[in-house]
């Protein structure tokens, strides 16, 4: 029986959130109330009781984890995950609730937290490898392994300003990745650098685990999750909402959340409320499935409490792997005038070229300078591809690895040597059961 | 193995515990701080000579040669330099440490350690500038073949004093700082007002006697007498409002600590 490496218990975090502070945060604000406060305190309260509300961003939360887990944590945005992470790594302290951590503990928010632009690469090894708990004899040790894994030998004295940011996060991740804590929180750091670099950081990560380590992580990337972690736990609305094996905890994490899974985003700056994103098949209907070939949907409501000009809105839909392809008025430059009081937004993809995997579609509103964004990048919705490739003319003896493989497929023609030419493509939409049956009947007439 | 416990309310024990594991942190953190300051300047170190030399000159001219202050017997250059010295160091601790959360406010909501190595580590930053202006110091006086009294020995008293008064300073503005920005522009008020309200320009004996105590309640006045009296030894030391500043000094440093202690563990939420 392993020991615990971490037990929490009825673990809560109370956020008071003021209402985009009408009267200011700032010393003017604390120095007017406190000389009011005699005369209208009453009056104060109640502006005080409608400004602030709160907001628990975990509840009552209670897990244990044993020594060598390696446990993924799941759920939606705003579900409290980098929270969890952000008090198990002890940045912030719970509002109720207890933590008791057994073994030395490295966490790893970001990748490159700390490191100072105008400094070296070599400079910034050692600072971020001290602020990152190590110390000087255990960077100096382990430098030269550093700077091989990071590839960047040759720009070491070279200021990190300088730097691709593909150079950058390899030197970052190469300091984090040389830690040696007994106990590993990550969020969801994989999500830079190219395929390559995060192949490697994943192989790291894997040979961490691996090791018999224990590691938390964080990710939106549910093929990561899968292929790291045995357990899952599913975090919704600050709460554990299942915890489990990681197959089954995903299966019903996706079946749940497709479909209707926008959350109401909104951003007083702007006076803009996100009340809803829907993704439609082309009939209309609601839907979190598609089959290969179909066309996609997306349907957002929006109520503009104040005019908004000219803004910019862009989709992508996102695979496991990354992004697969997007809709940006950026770049198209097609833009709605004006958007005033409630109305809808639709960007039709028409006959998505997808494989059967799971994918989420993000969405960024930009203000008419471009530089203002008005809703930040961020999840919206999330659907299944779902289908038999064989319908599609598909023979292969590894259709089931179509679940990892690239996903986008654009139709494309074989020539073999012998001159044939077979076309592939996932456009052509299959005919349903019921039509088949009914052509064959027709063709036995 | 190590247990850690993580707990509403509960941080005390570890937190000095913590401070010594990450002790190293003091070092880099200073060194950050003094490499970036002057990456990308011709002169380089230099500007820790240039800039107190340059305000010596101003003083000496505006308090010395114009407005005729006494000088008891010391070239007026040298009074000067003496009460800057430790004055620079204050005021530039003061605003760095002030400064020095908000400015690495990444840091405090992406990885834990005690945040007041922070603090120090810029205390400390400003410290190696005021060492390499003292270098200057001992030029001048050689310059002008003025030996220092006996009492130098008892310098490193009143730069301990002067490394605890900016400190005690720092921590509140820093701390205060997070949840208002408004000292963004406080800090350089104080830091031009405290030039003149401190004895820089000219000797705490101007004051009268009367209001020399309420004049001490500036822990910046007893720093500077004891800087002159130690490297210049002409006045004596007064010694009530000398016990006045250390007083406040402590009472300064005592009371940021804790009021910093109590703010901290909500710094990453404000921030």
């Amino acid at each position: 029986m392993p020991e615990t490496a971490i037990t929490i218990e009825n673990l809560g975090k109370r956020y008071i959130i003021g209402h985009q502070r009408a009267k200011g945060d700032g010393m003017r604000h604390a120095i007017e109330s406190a000389m009011r406060a005699p005369v209208a305190w009453l009056r104060t309260r109640r502006e005080r009781k409608l400004q602030l509300v709160d907001f628990w961003a975990l509840k009552e939360v209670c897990l244990e984890i044993k020594q060598g887990e390696v446990i993924g944590v799941i759920g939606r945005n705003g579900a409290g995950k980098s929270t969890l992470l952000k008090i198990l790594s002890r940045i912030t302290v719970p509002t109720a609730g207890r933590v008791v951590i057994d073994g030395r503990t490295a966490s790893l928010l970001e990748v490159g937290t700390g490191f100072h632009p105008e400094l070296t690469g070599r400079e910034n090894i050692f600072l971020n490898g001290a602020i990152l708990g190590m110390t000087r004899a255990e960077i100096i040790r382990k430098f030269d392994e550093i700077v091989e894994f990071s590839e960047i030998e040759e720009f070491l004295d070279t200021p990190v300003k300088r730097y691709s940011s593909g150079m950058y996060v390899r030197l970052a991740f190469a300091v984090a990745a040389h830690l040696e804590p007994e106990i590993l929180i990550v969020d969801e750091v994989l999500a830079v650098g190219d395929a390559a670099f995060q192949r490697k950081c994943l192989g790291k990560m894997g040979s961490f685990a691996d090791s018999g380590r224990t590691v938390i992580f964080v990710s939106h990337n549910m093929e990561a999750v899968r292929s790291l972690c045995q357990r899952a736990i599913w975090l919704k609305e600050g709460r554990v909402h299942q915890d489990g094996k990681v197959d089954e905890i995903i299966e019903t994490y996706f079946n749940s959340v497709a479909g209707d899974v926008s959350v109401p985003v909104a951003n007083p700056d702007y006076g803009l409320t996100v009340q809803k994103v829907a993704l439609k098949t082309s009939l209309g209907a609601e839907s979190g499935q598609f089959r290969p070939g179909d066309d996609m949907v997306v349907e957002v409501t929006y109520d503009a409490h104040r005019r908004i000009e000219k803004p910019i809105v862009a989709f992508g839909v996102i695979g496991a792997n990354g992004s697969c392809f997007t809709s940006n008025m950026l770049l198209d430059g097609h833009r709605p005038d004006l958007l005033e009081g409630r109305g809808q937004i639709t960007c039709t993809f028409k006959s998505i070229p997808l494989l059967p995997q799971t994918y989420t579609v993000k969405m960024i509103v930009r203000a008419a300078n471009v530089e203002d964004i008005i809703v930040k990048y961020q999840e919206v919705a999330c659907f299944n591809v779902v289908g038999d490739l064989a319908e599609y003319g598909y023979k292969g003896d590894f259709l089931t690895y179509a679940s990892q493989s690239t996903p986008v497929v654009v139709p494309y023609e074989w020539q073999l040597p012998d001159g044939t030419r077979i076309d592939v493509a996932l456009s052509r939409r299959p005919l349903d059961p019921p039509d088949r049956i009914f052509s064959e009947v027709v063709r036995h007439l | 193995m190590s247990q850690l416990v993580i707990e509403a309310g509960r941080t005390e024990q570890q937190y000095w515990r913590d401070l010594w594991s990450y002790r190293e942190l003091f070092y880099f953190l200073a060194w950050r701080d003094l490499l970036v300051r002057y990456k990308q300047t011709a002169v380089g170190v230099g500007w820790s000579i240039i800039r107190p030399l340059l305000t010596m000159l101003v003083l000496t001219v505006v308090f010395g040669k114009l407005g005729k202050m006494p000088s008891g017997g010391v070239p007026y250059s040298l009074l000067v330099f003496s009460g800057m010295l430790p004055w620079l160091f204050f005021s530039t601790a003061m605003s760095e440490s002030g400064n020095s959360l908000v400015q690495n406010s990444n840091l405090i909501s992406k990885v834990y350690f005690p945040r007041l190595i922070i603090i120090v580590s810029s205390v400390i930053a400003s410290f190696v500038d005021f060492l390499i202006s003292a270098v200057f110091l001992v030029g001048l006086m050689i310059w002008f073949r003025y030996a220092p009294p006996i009492n130098v020995f008892f310098l490193p008293f009143f730069v301990l004093l002067a490394f605890a008064a900016s400190l005690g300073v720092g921590l509140w503005i820093a701390a205060l700082m997070v949840q208002y920005r408004d000292f963004r522009f406080i800090v350089p008020f104080m830091v031009q007002f405290g030039l003149y309200i401190s004895p820089v320009g000219f000797q705490s004996s101007v004051v009268p006697e009367r209001f020399r105590l309420l004049y001490s309640l500036n822990p910046m006045v007893g720093v500077i007498d004891g800087f002159r009296w130690c490297l210049l030894g002409r006045q004596n030391v007064h010694w009530s409002g000398l016990a006045v500043s250390v007083a406040g000094v402590i009472v300064l440093i005592t009371s940021g600590l804790r009021y910093f202690r109590k703010t901290e563990q909500t710094f990453a939420d404000v921030i």
